[in-house]
């Protein structure tokens, strides 16, 4: 016994050890993510005194709002500024033309790209004997996945011989500038200056075009200057990402069509989200009526709930493979607790004042329930198909990401696997756009079907 | 036999601690058919628990209650109730609402109809019959809340603070729709209030009750509904024994307070 509990405290002194160190390692990031964020909110700010002064400019308003004295914690004096919101959303896309160098964006406000074209530097190689001779490295620096045609040059004097070498712009490369020498590496001569600048094994020099480092070994390693700009493999410009969608819309990816992928995850959700309600409202009732169920179930219920759907994606696989049906089940059991602790909170919240007056205007115990309990427990039912759904959607696309044939988690694993970052992008945005639709759909819904909810 | 007849009631409420409340205390009553009663008492003195056993959702655990000569065993159309609020039905329209009662005993929808229209004319809610509840002032949802009473013509309308949740001014002219709606109809009405005006306003007879145990302490006859009827109330309240009345039963209320307050002393 005490083994064991020695044995535990040294593995739990061992994780929180490594815990430690792994703050350690984040820590940093965070800092330097600090910058950012920091220019991110001035520029909030600054827009936000500019277009202020540009509203007061062009119409002078005295509505109530302006009337109040009081503003800072009163509620009903903040609305969402829809100025602000078109603003955000614009900056978003700017900041992302920006800096993957979109043609949508003016190029002005491109930060700087990375560099190509024509550049060279002189080396400087010391034979064994300490003689010393210049050499010339032309570097042709081209977008990377071209093949450009690099015309030979002169050797010129002396035993360095002049080179030239294409690199692919943000990459770097090897070059053995030493081979075409009449003393190189293997000889014994060794590369000591860059530029007229001394370089030793894992140093460097920085130039204006990029740098030029050394390897242990003694190669020169030549990096053009990356720029600021992503590359497309890291997030591809909003273009790309339209391009995308339409062709993808009309040819579709990896045998499915767009339609097919996001109907695929929307009939899942659907079938599963139905199902779940199906159960789950009957069952809340039940749980609200009667004791023995709500005993029966309680135990049952207050255990699912806080188990994550996600964490029953190996399990249901396990069982039920990776067709439809093992994520209807998966979806089914994400729906079912919600909404039978929606509807049971929605039978135990009837106020006994209601029932009441049900029975002495003569209702029977079934009208109280068709008339008066149903109802009454509609607003939560809503709240929770709301939240229902949510889930749903989320659970959905991460089942795909760990196994299905189609659907929008699908799609955009599969894009991962092949780094077509602009599908995993349109994957993402597309993903985002179904579920805010589906929430805007349940609360028209709502307002149309339970117009009272809040306001009693 | 007509009327409410309740004898020796009485009511203990086991606690799950194992103590217990009595609550009422052997509470006799005769009330004829037509009669007005109104109830007064300190907070905690039993009133809501006697009405809600008149109205059938409580047993007592003595006692025995006959209405029109058959005796009271649980909730029925027979006995109306009016709630100080929360007990209209908000997924109803305010005419649904009044239609409830006869439409669950499956009275004709042209009935009904022609019901509710009725009793919404004589509430004054006749341009509101198609409002949601929650558009409506809460002055005008305790008319609903009469209406829909009245629409299922109870022998005996139970009301628990009907106009405790109202301003003054709505307070006084509800009270003069009270009592209209009581001489139009003729009903038997039990009307517990916390306002001695208002008590004395409505009632032909007023109980009121002393707590601990929860009992009948006094009880008055009253001319002021009658006179009521056909005065203005602001001048019955400038009766000289209007006066002399209030000022008896608010110290005899404010004494018994003073005793809860005093028996709350001894036990700490
Ligand atoms: N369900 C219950 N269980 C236990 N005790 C109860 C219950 N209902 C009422 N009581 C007790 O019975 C007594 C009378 O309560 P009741 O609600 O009838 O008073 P009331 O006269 O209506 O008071 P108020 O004027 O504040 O409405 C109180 O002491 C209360 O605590
Ligand atoms: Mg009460």
């Amino acid at each position: 016994m005490t083994d064991f509990l020695r044995g535990f405290r040294d593995q739990l002194a061992g994780l929180l050890a490594a815990l430690g160190g792994e703050l350690a390692e984040f820590g940093p990031t965070l800092v330097r993510a600090v910058p950012a964020l920091a220019a991110y909110v001035l520029l909030i700010l600054a827009i936000m005194v500019l277009w202020r002064a540009i509203a007061r400019g062009l119409a002078p308003r005295r509505d109530l709002r302006s009337l109040k004295t009081v503003t800072f914690g009163d509620e009903s004096a903040v609305r969402s500024s829809r100025a602000a919101s078109v603003i955000s959303v614009v900056v978003i896309f700017l900041v992302w033309g920006a800096f993957t160098g979109s043609a949508l964006v003016p190029a002005f406000l491109h930060v700087p790209g990375p560099f190509t074209g024509e550049a060279a530097f002189t080396y400087t190689a010391t034979a064994p004997d300490g003689r010393t001779d210049d050499a010339e490295v032309r570097i042709v620096v081209h977008p990377f996945g071209e093949d450009p045609q690099v015309p030979p040059v002169a050797p010129g004097a002396g035993f360095a011989k002049d080179d030239v070498f294409p690199v692919p712009a943000l990459r770097n490369e090897l070059v053995r500038v030493d081979l075409n020498d009449e003393l190189g590496r293997d000889e014994g001569a060794a590369v000591t200056q860059v530029d007229g600048r001394a370089i030793a094994p894992g140093g460097e020099v920085l130039l204006d075009w990029g740098r030029v480092g050394m390897s242990p070994r003694g190669t020169l390693n030549v990096v053009p200057e990356p720029g600021w700009q992503m590359e497309a493999i890291w997030l591809p410009p909003p273009e790309d990402v339209w391009d995308r969608l339409v062709g993808i819309a009309s040819d579709g990816y990896q045998n499915f069509t767009l339609l097919e992928h996001l109907g695929y995850s929307l009939f899942r959700v659907v079938v599963g989200f139905a199902l779940g309600a199906l159960v789950g409202i009957p069952l809340g009732y039940a749980m609200g009526l009667s004791d023995w169920f709500r005993g029966w179930f309680d135990p049952i219920v207050e255990f699912m709930r806080p188990v994550p759907p996600l964490a029953l994606i190996p399990l249901v696989i396990i069982w039920a493979g990776i067709g439809e049906v093992g994520k209807i089940v998966l979806l089914f059991l994400a729906a079912l607790w919600i909404m039978a602790i929606a509807a049971r909170a929605g039978v135990s919240g009837v106020s006994i004042a209601k029932v009441h007056a049900a029975y002495s205007l003569g209702a029977s115990k079934f009208q109280v329930l068709r008339h008066v309990i149903v109802p009454n427990s509609l607003p939560e039912i809503f709240t929770g198909a709301r939240v229902a759904m949510g889930v749903c959607w989320g659970t959905v696309v991460a089942a795909e990401l760990v196994a299905a044939n189609q659907g929008a988690g699908k799609m955009i694993v599969t894009a991962s696997k092949f780094q077509a970052t602009d599908i995993v992008i349109l994957g993402i945005v597309l993903i985002g756009i179904v579920g805010f639709a589906i929430d805007v759909l349940m609360r028209l819904a709502e307002n149309a079907l339970v117009p009272w909810k809040g306001r009693t | 036999m007509s009327g409410l007849t309740l004898e020796s009631i009485s009511m203990r409420f086991d606690l799950p601690n194992g103590s217990h409340v009595q609550a009422l205390k052997d509470v006799s009553l005769d009330l004829r058919s037509g009669e007005m009663l109104s109830v007064l008492g300190p907070s905690g003195c039993g009133k809501t628990t006697l009405l809600n056993i008149v109205a059938g959702f409580l047993a007592p655990t003595e006692g025995r209650m006959v209405l029109n000569g058959h005796d009271i065993a649980g909730p029925d159309a027979e006995r109306g109730m009016v709630f100080q609020q929360g007990a209209l039905f908000e997924w109803m329209s305010v005419r649904e609402n009044v239609e409830f009662g006869p439409r669950m005993r499956g009275a004709p929808r042209a009935d009904r109809r022609a019901t509710a229209d009725r009793l919404l004319e004589s509430t004054g809610l006749k341009d509101f019959k198609d409002k949601a509840i929650y558009e409506l002032s809460g002055g005008m949802q305790q008319r609903v809340a009469l209406a829909r009473c009245l629409a299922n013509d109870p022998d005996v309308i139970l009301m628990d603070e009907p106009l405790g949740a109202l301003d003054a001014l709505t307070r006084e002219k509800m009270q003069g729709l009270v009592l209209r709606l009581w001489k139009e109809t003729g009903k038997t009405i039990v009307l517990i209030t916390h306002s001695v005006e208002e008590a004395l306003l409505l009632g032909e007879r007023l109980l009121v009750m002393a707590p601990r145990p929860g009992r009948i302490h006094r009880e008055y006859r009253l001319p002021f509904a009658g006179m009521g009827v056909e005065q203005d109330l602001r001048e019955v309240k400038k009766h000289p024994e209007f006066a002399e009345r209030r000022e008896e039963i608010l110290s005899m209320i404010w004494d018994m307070e003073e005793e809860i307050m005093g028996h709350g002393e001894d036990a700490a």
